[in-house]
Parts: structure tokens; sequence; C-alpha cells
């Protein structure tokens, strides 16, 4: 840090006030440096350990909570790309109302569980704000011709990880195949049990409408 | 006296007889109990027969029908669920029967490399199957039935 620093204080031909001010703010840094690496002489070790427990505490409880906002329903269909267009197509399917009453919404799908993987897609969904900021699906049209672009990248997400979230609800370990019907009996012992393939090899479109499949691999 | 109670007994059994008669060829209607100026509550949806089976046509010409389930099935211009099963090159994996030939021609019987415009929409004359009971039944009989009627022997 300090060697990136230093060049850029001390190379570049400043005026003189200026360079002032950038050297004011390095001696700070120092300073502040000095403090943080000296040993209290104020607090006790016991203040300052529970201290950093609670601190540590309240700031772990507000990155989760807040993390946990933006994995809402509520917060997905914030947006009108969202509510007008998959969401309004979810309402409409099985994940939305059901005989026993369970609802997959946005981020049981769209999010992975697991913590490490959540956080890596919560980074790629940066992309999804710079989007609505410039608005690359804000209206019907834009969005219907970037269907199939949107589409593409979920499947190809859903086919590397095994269709995870599926299985999240949908265990292949816990599914009872004689309360199924034949065909799906079938399909399922085929392609599904021996791992063939995936669920969304064949579930495309359970939740939202299709883009345009031509080219897609199974269908016409 | 004896004549004028037994004329009471008949009045009154009369009576009794005509209201009950009343009474059961309103609710022995199709409608229900409900009365005719009144609309009952909707009966329940059935759900659609959902086997494997294929089912029998009635007659050489019927669309054949689809014996399982196709709820949440996208058929529109951006694609058609049933033909990732039913389609030509789908068969052999899906083992569901291929669409026939006839599928393929124009309207001036041509016949073209793939499934024809005009037959893309599968539900305007293959239907699921509702398991609910009919309320009329049917006494129809195929046409096989009917020519073995004039075998030897056959029941008439």
């Amino acid at each position: 840090m300090s060697s990136a620093d230093i060049p850029q204080g001390t190379g570049t031909p400043a005026p003189e006030k200026r360079l002032g001010l950038i050297r004011r703010a390095w001696h700070f840094v120092l300073d502040l440096i000095d403090v943080l690496l000296k040993p209290s002489s104020i607090f006790g070790l016991g203040v300052l350990v529970l201290a950093g427990f609670v601190a540590g505490v309240i700031f772990w409880g507000g990155f989760n909570t807040a993390l946990e906002l933006t994995n809402t329903e509520k917060f997905c269909t914030g947006c009108h790309e969202m509510k007008d267009n998959v969401f309004a197509e979810l309402k409409t399917t099985v994940h939305f109302s059901n005989r026993s009453g369970v609802r997959a919404s946005c981020p049981d799908c769209h999010v992975p569980h697991n913590w490490t993987d959540k956080i890596a897609r919560k980074m790629q969904a940066s992309k999804e704000v710079w989007g609505h900021l410039f608005g690359s699906i804000d209206t019907r049209e834009k969005f219907v011709d970037r269907r199939l672009e949107l589409a593409l990248h979920e499947w190809a997400r859903f086919k590397a990880n095994d269709s995870l979230e599926c299985r999240n609800c949908h265990s292949a370990q816990s599914m009872d195949i004689t309360k199924q019907s034949p065909r799906a009996v079938e399909a399922h012992q085929r392609f599904l049990f021996t791992g063939e393939k995936t669920c969304i090899d064949c579930h495309k479109g359970i939740a939202h409408h299709l883009p345009d499949m031509r080219g897609v691999p199974g269908w016409q | 006296m004896i004549k004028k109670l037994a004329m009471m007994l008949l009045a009154a059994s009369l009576a009794a007889g005509s209201s009950a008669l009343l009474a059961q060829s309103v609710s022995s209607s199709l409608r229900g109990p409900t009365p005719l100026n009144d609309e009952g509550p909707a009966p329940p949806m059935q759900p659609t027969k959902n086997t494997a089976e294929k089912e029998v046509r009635n007659y050489p010409e019927q669309p054949p029908v689809i014996p399982h389930s196709i709820d949440g099935y996208q058929v529109d211009i951006q694609g058609n669920k049933c033909l990732s099963c039913h389609a030509r090159a789908r068969t052999a994996e899906s083992k569901a029967p291929m669409l026939s030939i006839t599928h393929f021609m124009d309207r001036d019987g041509q016949f073209l490399a793939s499934v024809s415009p005009r037959r893309y929409f599968c539900t305007q004359c293959h239907v699921p199957q509702s398991t609910a009971t009919p309320p009329v039944s049917n006494d129809f009989v195929d046409i096989d039935t009917v020519l073995s009627h004039d075998k030897p022997g056959a029941k008439r």
C-alpha cells in the first residue's frame, strides 16, 4: 500500500499547496496506523475484546440483514422490469400458486442458498443494477428482444451447478416415484436417477415464458 | 261415513304423492337441487387424466386424444412443448408417438420438411381428457361393433 502511494504523492509535480494536502493526508494515515498498532493505554483488554465482539455482531447482523433484504420477492419486484415481465409470468405457474400452498419466489431459484455462492451471485448482480440504471430492458420490446440471452445465462448457470436451486426443494433422493405419473416415472428413472440429465435439461420455461426456442437442444 | 273417510284419505295421499313427485322432478334434474331461477354453485374442476397409455380412437379420422396432463405447456410462436417429445427427431429418446406425416402437409397436399404451420397448434385438434364422470352416458358404438352385427350368429 505504502509503496504504491508514495510515488503518487512525490512523483507528480503538482502545485505546492495541493502537494501539502496530500502529504498531510498521508501523515494522518501514518499517525492512524501508529495509533492502531500501539497497545491501548486507556481501555482494558476485556473492554476492547467485548466492544470488538459487540461491534462484530452488529456489523455482521447488519450486513446479513441488508443482504437478505435484497433476497426478497418484494425487492426483486421493486423494479418494473421484473414486476411487469418475469414476475407477471411467474404468477400463472405452479411455482406461484398450487395445491399445497408452497411458493418458490425469485431468490429461491435465482440466488444460490450456499453463502459463498450467494455472495458470488450478488456480485454478478451488480451488472443487473447497471442494466437497470441504463435501461437495457426498460420496455417490453427490449425485454422480449433480450429474453433468449437472459434465459441462456440462467440455463447455463443451472446446468453448471446441476440444477442446485431446483434440488434445494426437489431432491431426487426424497422423490417418491410411485406417486408420479407413469410418464414422469419413466423419464426420471431414465435421465434423472442415472445422472444423464439435470432438471433444467427438460424443465425449461416452467416459471417464465420461453424465448424463441429455435436452436435450443431438444426443441423445435 | 266410511265412504267420506276413504275419499279424504285418497285426496290426502294424492296430494302427498303429487307434491313428492313435484319435488322430485325439480331436484332430480342435471341442475341438482338448485331452483330454476337460481344459479347453483359450479362443481369443482376435475383433474385431467395423466397416464402414458394410448387411448383407442373411436373412428379412424379422430385426432388421437392426449392421455396425459398438459398443464403449463407452452405452444406459441416461441416454441412448442409438445414437439419436444413428439417431433420426429425427439421420439427415439422420448418414446412418444411421432406426429403423423399428415402434419407436414400444406393445404395443397405438398409435404414440407417440417411441421406445417397450419398443424402447429396441437390443441386445436388434440385434447387432454378429464377424469370427470359424464352426467349423460354415451351409447356410442364404433364401426367394428356395427359391422360385427352383420356376421352370421352375431347378436343383432
